[in-house]
């Protein structure tokens, strides 16, 4: 493997920098050199959140090109379709955690709705397999990205980081019971 | 992994994955930087988020959030010719705010070195331009070193402090938006800390300090001849990089972050690779390196993020020294613009060489329709009851003026709140000439509580002082929002500790403000009335609408033992579908399933009630505790 992108995105709020964080430094647990960037302008209010990750052999930018990302990791179900048409390359993996925070346009009506058909489609006319997640259990919020981490692991998405890579990420970010709250739903998707 | 504020004080050497913010408040400190001081604003408010992350006592430097970058500005130069080295940092157009001071300091001689750090936007990420600040180099005769990614932070800034010192001249460390921001491992020096000079150093045979009438050509010459020296240190600095691929016809001359993104687009290369001369050093730029790489080379390219600068400087040194040699600038207005990423070089270098990479086609459009999601304000700001409660006590004809901050967004749908805007403070000073020869159109200006301190005083001091018609709406939340709430001069703190209060309305009264009205914002019918009341008022008005921010408030809140979410919901049987809550109200709380029905998103709303009183049908009910225990 020359090189792997990931382009990782949300709405803020929803905890994209520590997932990020974490990608980041288990692609450098695991021997990778590894760059990666967040584009947070005015994210706290709501809008678009994006991160990228690229690890490999050499990597000089951390910015991916438009549809280029060989990984496209969402938490929320209308920017895992705005990434599927702008970021994710053909033949490439779009998994998303299937939270709805609506756009503007969506509350009032005007259209540009998503949904898990809409998503599916949109995957096949790329050839973009698409893997959605939902985890009732999980009844906070913020604790969505760790139960999609968890499930980005199981699918085996990240080329050449080992499960011992992820948890030794989340041990040098979180410590005492936060840890523990998280490694568990990580390694068992229960909460 | 060690707390951030331990990391910075290791004293062996280390390595860490850092954003380029950190890295550089790690090379702070190894160079014995002693006083920094800055204003809030993207991209650089993690630099002091590291630096908050290192307690008080052990903080090897002062740092303070100046009421201005101008403020700040003259805050370091002080310290700096008393002989501390220091370091201003901020956004950009900070500087513009800063330039009556910056521009000056070419001229004097800093006796213990200043570093002015600015994080420029290209791509327009968070700004109101996309500025490109090299121009006030040669303004100012400043030198500017350019790094491309954390590492380069790191460095360059060290090599700029050793730089100024030196040489007694500011040193401009020029970031980016995603230099400041991009994420790597960096190889961190050992620090070995020198016991602080606390001595006062300033001495007015270090001078002359008094640039006025003939007595700044003096200065001025030194300056011009300090930047001579610069320029023969530039051609000898490691920090300026030469790729060698062999080519013997072309070459390109890069800097910062271009850099990075054209080694990515050169991966797709067909045939023989360019040269590249990679300049950390872009003013003055190194002579000697410059030109002995136009005389390699047939064709050179220069890649500049932004304008014209390089190329204006290279061109008309190889026509000075007359060499033959085709040198490709900005061909199409669209060079101009925006940040070079991966994809934006790649079409550059695709028009300048066609041969050189295959041209690609645009993305074909997507399947389906995705809904833009532009920024907005959080669940419960006080923002958006004033904006609900304001446009209701105003006219289609009347004119709004907005100003900087997260009251900005009013000027989106569903408010709309906000028809001009230009930069921090202006507000009050654009009413005022809108409202002259006006007696048809009311002007109504809105100014955030940190902008008033930081620009907006001499507006409204202009306001009364020349009698001018408009009023005010100072939305006061208690901080600095938009960047990460970050204290001000009436947030009761500042960023070493407690500080008194400046509270708006005692200067305000000071100033002789004759009609101020002030109300909490979720008091909203009782703001539409005294906003209704003051545009009536003649002369000048103020409606000072209060409400803590939301967001640092439930940040606060879930970090308290016991914590409880707290959510209204919507009754079914009373709720008509007015969709006031949706289409005026605009809390993203509100989500719109396809059969029409409305319900509230769980994940999001903190159950302020701000919503309450706006439902017509009053099916909106009091907030409680949430069902399901929250884990977290």
């Amino acid at each position: 493997m020359e090189i792997f992108s990931i382009y990782l995105t949300g709405v803020g709020g929803q905890g994209i920098g520590l997932l990020s964080e974490v990608l980041l430094r288990a692609a450098d647990h695991a021997g990778h050199q590894v760059k990666g960037v967040d584009t947070h302008g005015l994210a706290q209010r709501g809008g678009i959140v994006v991160s990228r990750i690229r690890f490999g052999k050499a990597v000089y930018s951390p910015l991916t090109g438009g549809r280029s990302a060989d990984l496209g990791i969402s938490l929320e179900r209308h920017e895992a379709l705005r990434s599927l048409q702008t970021a994710v390359k053909e033949g490439g993996t779009m998994i998303y955690y299937d939270a709805v925070w609506q756009p503007l346009g969506v509350r009032l009506g005007a259209g540009g709705c998503a949904d898990e058909a809409i998503i599916e489609a949109e995957g096949k006319s790329r050839e973009i397999r698409v893997i959605r997640v939902l985890n009732p259990a999980v009844k906070d919020p913020r604790m969505q990205n760790m139960a999609l981490l968890g499930e980005i692991d199981r699918n085996n998405l990240l080329p050449e980081i080992e499960t011992e890579h992820i948890k030794e990420a989340m041990t040098d970010l979180m410590e005492g019971e936060m840890l523990e709250k998280n490694l568990r739903l990580f390694s068992t998707g229960k909460p | 992994m060690k707390k951030l504020g331990e990391l910075l004080l290791t004293r062996e050497p280390f390595s860490e994955i850092v954003m380029g913010n950190t890295a550089l408040v790690r090379a702070m400190i190894e160079a014995g930087t002693r006083v920094v001081a800055s204003y809030p604003g993207s991209p650089t408010p993690e630099i002091a988020a590291a630096i908050r992350s290192i307690p008080k006592e052990k903080r090897p430097f002062y740092f303070e959030f100046s009421t201005n970058e101008k403020v700040a500005t003259e805050l370091c130069y002080g310290a700096a010719v008393n002989g501390h080295l220091s370091t201003v940092f901020f956004k950009s157009v900070g500087l513009n705010v800063a330039a009556d001071t910056f521009v000056q300091l070419g001229l004097m001689n800093i006796i213990g070195g200043m570093v002015v750090v600015l994080g420029d936007d290209p791509g327009v990420n968070s700004s109101q331009n996309e500025q490109d600040n090299r121009h006030y180099a040669r303004l100012s005769y400043t030198p500017v070193l350019e790094p491309a990614d954390p590492a380069e932070v790191y460095t360059f800034y060290k090599a700029a402090a050793r730089l100024s010192q030196e040489k007694h001249m500011p040193v401009i460390l020029r970031l980016t938006t995603h230099v400041c921001h991009a994420k790597q491992r960096v190889e961190f020096d050992r620090w070995s800390q020198e016991p602080p000079d606390n001595t006062p150093k300033f001495d007015p045979d270090n001078g002359p300090y008094i640039p006025i009438a003939k007595a700044v050509f003096p200065l001025k010459r030194r300056a011009l001849q300090r930047l001579e020296e610069v320029r023969k240190w530039a051609d000898e600095s490691l920090l300026n990089r030469l790729t060698d691929n062999g080519n013997k016809s072309r070459g390109i001359i890069t800097a910062g972050l271009p850099f990075l993104s054209l080694m990515e687009s050169l991966r797709e290369v067909c045939g023989e690779k360019p040269n590249i001369l990679k300049l950390g050093v872009v003013h003055p730029i190194p002579k000697e390196t410059i030109e002995n790489f136009l005389a390699d080379h047939q064709e050179v390219k220069i890649l500049e993020e932004l304008d014209d600068f390089l190329e204006k400087e290279i061109k008309s040194m190889a026509y000075d020294e007359g060499l033959d040699v085709r040198i490709i600038g900005k061909t199409d207005p669209e060079d101009w613009l925006e940040e070079y990423t991966p994809d934006k070089v790649y079409a550059v270098m695709q028009r300048t060489w066609p041969e050189l990479l295959a041209p690609r086609s645009p993305d074909a459009k997507g399947k389906s329709e995705v809904s833009p999601r532009p920024a907005q304000l959080c669940p419960g700001c006080g923002h958006r009851s004033a904006f609900y409660a304001i446009k209701k006590a105003l006219a289609e004809t009347d004119i709004t003026v907005a100003d900087i901050g997260c009251h900005t967004l009013g000027f989106l749908p569903p408010y709309e709140m906000g028809q001009l805007l230009m930069c921090m403070g202006a507000s009050p000073g654009m009413a005022a000439g809108l409202s002259l020869f006006n007696d048809s159109r009311r002007v109504v200006a809105f100014l955030g509580d940190s902008t008033f301190f930081h620009a907006g005083l001499p507006g409204i001091i202009n306001s009364v002082f020349n009698r001018h018609n408009f009023t005010l709406i100072l939305m006061e939340n208690g901080t600095t929002a938009m960047t990460g709430h970050q204290p001000h001069a009436a947030s009761g703190s500042n960023f070493n500790g407690p500080a008194e209060k400046i509270p708006v309305r005692q200067v305000l009264e000071g100033l002789g403000v004759r009609h101020i009205f002030e109300v909490d914002t979720y008091q909203q019918a009782k703001l539409t009335g005294m906003v209704k009341e003051a545009v009536e008022t003649d002369g000048f008005s103020v409606v000072i609408a209060r409400h803590p921010c939301m967001l640092k408030f439930m940040r606060e809140q879930r970090k308290k033992p016991g914590y409880k979410s707290r959510q209204v919901d919507i009754d079914q049987e009373k709720c008509r579908r007015i969709q006031e809550c949706i289409a005026e109200f605009g809390c993203p709380t509100f989500t719109q399933y396809p059969d029409g029905r409305i319900e509230v998103n769980p994940d999001l709303c903190i159950g302020d009630g701000s919503c309450i009183r706006t439902c017509p049908a009053e099916a909106i009910g009091i907030p409680h505790i949430a069902e399901e225990p929250v884990e977290g």
